[in-house]
């Protein structure tokens, strides 16, 4: 019986750390790139408020994902516009980016606010779902789920197992020398620039179509800003993101259960606990590094401008 | 336009590679102007000439980082489009970059698997890589990232990195200019045999005597025109600096006499942790400058240099008040204000943005090292014109050109600016003067007069501490040197009393550097030949 309560705590935490994973995973490739793209938040809530809209007006959250995620691909294609190819400053682009998300999923959602649908169907295996303990922990999550722990291990195998990673990666660490190696510095830059922006997008969608199914304006609350802190917490690290994310929703829930049992401790505080206990964690797990070297991409947030 | 045509070729079978007519404008200004060069297979190249005559442009446009505006390059006799460095590679070009071109925080392998064709990976990349350092004595270990590797290992990578891909033209780029002198002969060495085997090699240097022993033929740049063809080895150093500058070169006057003032710098013990990640912490630096000497810290980039230039200009205080001593001061806990009030004056490595702001007028720049030490302000305001005058009296007693209506520092050329911001320093007549790299990147001419401007202070009574990657210059002008390796500072010797190959192997950090400074910090004893290999 214990064993299904304990089951049932582990489902909140992966759910409540999937579209911190999912947004941070896109992210760490954009960053490892050397773009810096805080406009995060932006891309995520215009993709719940996309994909809710698409999913009420199509029936199928399939299309509902897709077209959140297309539309942070949308968004970043401008942030990528800006910063890659007019070498704008990145910060300023990223900030604006949010800002101007922000509004944008304000008047796509407008007439949906208040509707509800069904979430996201969840997997259901005769047999290995009821399982006790574990079934639905392992074999009972949505698609989303699923596609977030892929990312992770996906992106792992692509920064550190790929001729294309190891190219991003070094655009990233220093990209005078790799433009004069000939290397494309701005189109991998781009194409990293619309990766993170679409992963962005389909985090948001997750949020409107399976965690909360239903649009409320500004949804996202912050998730998107954890997501930028945990890249660099993580260390630019696809698995670290992973379990930073992890631990993030189990602090999440843990405080929220502490909440509900009234253990005399100031709800604010309590809410604050999440984001202390990751900070904590990934710091202590980033302070026992090499001595040399640099842990951010070094390029990261410099403006490249060729010179023909 | 004229049209392009391969001209007619006077002497000799087809080159390997061809460049005719290559003009290369940015703008305004024309890198290029015209240039027509010929690489045989077999032959070590020299291009030379002084910064600004147009070497790199060129360099770029024949591994195709550049396109020129006008002229052909021919392959073989046949005109081909370099469009960029993937196509330069396919026919065969290969480069050393001056400035590495490596990402610091890959490993060694993931840097050359950068540019390699994708069926080289993994562990057949890596057995070449062992393959390619056995054939040439070139080790390395191919999972060591970048950023914990010498100069000398780094150019090994690009070197390898090179040669895996099997070129028959290697365009190397001042490639001794961050080596030890041992480093450059195992280079020697490997450029000898490549040619051997019938690669081309074309050789960017402006050290006269290393294109003299290497290089058979040697084309001429100034101001972006080709102004001569030789053969370097029945030149002289003096004629071929000559070509390059279209002038003499006058020579510096060796220093006079011995220095018997007081000693006016002091190190004694200075110790300082490593500011940051990639910094060198100082051990136990001890030294005396007096008056009327230049004394030389020989020493390859990264070894300390910045650091200690810090410690001494106070942008870094020591720990310990008697670290650092000027004229009898403890200065070790003093600003940088109370420094130059003192009667020392800095010039640091790094002209654009350490020793001047770039987008500040000359007459600004003056302002920022002076304000406390030639009245240039009063009650809290600026006196803009005497700061203009100022600015005026070092443009005419420094020759420094191109500053004829206070211009902002960044538009100098990197040899006037120099001049410019050592002309600050020498008119406040200093009794201490430390310069980091007086003359890097400066060309001949500005170099002379730079170091004859040294010689000419020191005559003067001050105490002045050079530290030089140049070997050459050190020799040139300071009484003794010392050598500053990973932080430790070797006791300072006669130059008439060492060798080249003494020094060289005290920079690469062979055994005498180890020994700790002795008490005493007035350590001029020479260690003696147990050391000489």
């Amino acid at each position: 019986m214990s064993l299904d309560i304990l089951q049932m705590v582990l489902v909140t935490i992966v759910a409540a750390a999937t579209p911190l994973m999912i947004a941070a995973l896109g992210e760490v490739v954009v960053e490892r790139a050397g773009v810096l793209n805080l406009g995060v938040e932006g891309m995520m809530v215009l993709g719940a408020a996309t994909g809710f809209a698409v999913a009420v007006e199509t029936g199928s959250t399939l299309v509902g994902a897709a077209a959140g995620a297309g539309a942070g691909l949308a968004l970043s294609a401008l942030f990528g516009l800006l910063t890659v190819v007019l070498s704008a400053n990145q910060v300023a682009s990223g900030l604006a980016m949010t800002i101007l998300g922000l509004g944008l999923s304000g008047l796509v959602g407008a007439s949906y606010v208040g509707l509800k649908r069904a979430p996201a169907p969840h997997l259901d295996l005769p047999g290995l779902t009821d399982l006790p303990g574990i079934g639905r922990l392992v074999f009972g999550q949505d698609g989303f789920v699923y596609f977030a722990f892929a990312l992770a291990a996906g992106g792992w195998w692509f920064l550190w197992r790929t001729r294309t990673g190891l190219i991003l990666r070094a655009i990233g660490d220093d990209h005078t020398a790799t433009h004069a190696l000939g290397l494309q510095v701005r189109t991998v830059r781009f194409r990293a620039v619309l990766f993170g922006g679409a992963c962005a997008g389909l985090a948001g969608a997750y949020l409107s179509l399976s965690y909360t199914p239903f649009w409320a304006p500004a949804m996202t609350a912050g998730r998107g800003w954890i997501a930028l802190a945990l890249v660099v917490f993580a260390s630019w690290r696809p698995l670290r993101v992973l379990a930073g994310a992890l631990l993030f929703g189990g602090a999440t829930v843990l405080q929220l259960n502490a909440q509900a049992a009234g253990i005399g401790l100031p709800g604010q505080l309590l809410s604050a606990l999440p984001y202390l206990a990751t900070i904590l964690a990934l710091v202590l797990l980033s302070l026992g590094r090499r001595q040399g070297g640099s842990l951010a991409p070094a390029s990261l947030g410099r403006v490249f401008t060729p010179h023909r | 336009m004229t049209p392009v045509v391969p001209p007619a070729r006077t002497e000799g079978p087809t080159p390997l590679f061809g460049a005719y007519g290559i003009v290369k404008r940015f703008g305004d200004v024309t890198a290029n102007d015209g240039i027509d060069l010929e690489i045989r297979a077999g032959e070590i190249h020299a291009l030379l000439g002084e910064n600004g005559a147009g070497k790199s442009t060129l360099m770029k446009i024949l591994y195709g980082l550049l396109e020129p505006t006008e002229g052909v390059v021919t392959h073989r006799g046949d005109i081909v489009r370099l469009a960029n460095p993937e196509a330069a590679r396919a026919l065969g070009i290969g480069m050393v970059f001056q400035h590495f071109s490596l990402c610091e925080n890959l490993t060694v392998a993931e840097n050359i698997a950068l540019v390699m064709p994708r069926a080289l990976r993994g562990r057949t990349l890596k057995a070449r890589i062992a393959a390619v350092g056995g054939t040439y004595g070139l080790h390395l270990d191919p999972d060591r990232p970048v950023w914990s590797l010498s100069a000398g290992e780094r150019q090994r990578i690009e070197i390898i990195r090179c040669l895996l891909q099997d070129p028959h033209l290697v365009i190397l780029d001042e490639p001794t200019s961050v080596l030890t002198p041992g480093e450059a002969d195992l280079l020697f060495g490997v450029l000898e045999r490549l040619r051997d085997e019938g690669r081309a090699l074309l050789y960017i240097s402006h050290r006269l005597d290393e294109v003299r022993r290497l290089c058979a033929r040697a084309t001429i740049l100034r101001g972006g025109r080709v102004v001569g063809t030789c053969d370097p080895r029945a030149e002289t150093a003096r004629s071929l600096a000559a070509m390059m500058v279209g002038a003499q070169v006058g020579e510096v006057k060796p220093p006079t006499g011995q220095a018997a003032g007081p000693a006016r710098l002091v190190l004694s013990g200075l110790t300082l942790p490593a500011p940051g990640l990639h910094g060198t912490a100082l051990d136990r630096v001890s030294l005396s400058v007096r008056g009327g000497e230049i004394v030389g810290i020989a020493g390859i980039a990264g070894n300390g240099q910045a650091e200690l230039f810090d410690a001494l200009s106070g942008e870094t205080l020591a720990s310990e008040p008697e670290m650092v001593r000027f004229d009898g001061v403890m200065s070790g806990r003093l600003g940088i204000t109370a420094r130059r009030r003192g009667g020392a004056g800095f010039v640091p490595e790094d002209r654009n943005g350490h020793g001047a702001a770039p987008t500040l007028s000359l007459s600004d720049n003056a302002i920022l090292s002076r304000h406390a030490t030639a009245g240039l302000s009063r009650f809290g305001f600026l006196r803009r014109a005497v700061a203009k005058s100022l600015a005026r009296a070092v443009i005419d007693a420094f020759d420094v050109r191109g500053a004829g209506s206070d211009p902002t520092a960044g538009t100098l050329s990197g040899g006037n600016l120099q001049k410019y911001l050592m002309g600050r320093e020498i008119l406040a007549e200093p009794g201490i003067l430390v310069v980091n790299q007086p003359t890097w990147g400066v060309d001949a001419l500005a170099a002379a007069h730079i170091r004859q401007a040294l010689l000419d202070l020191a005559e003067r009574g001050t105490a002045v501490l050079v530290m030089s990657q140049d070997l050459d210059e050190l020799f040139a002008i300071a009484g003794r040197i010392a050598v500053l390796h990973d932080g430790t500072l070797s006791p300072a010797v006669p130059a008439a009393g060492t060798t080249r190959e003494t020094l060289g192997l005290l920079m690469g950090g062979s055994e005498p550097a180890r020994i700790p400074p002795p008490a005493s910090v007035l350590a001029d004893t020479p260690w003696g030949p147990t050391h000489a290999h």
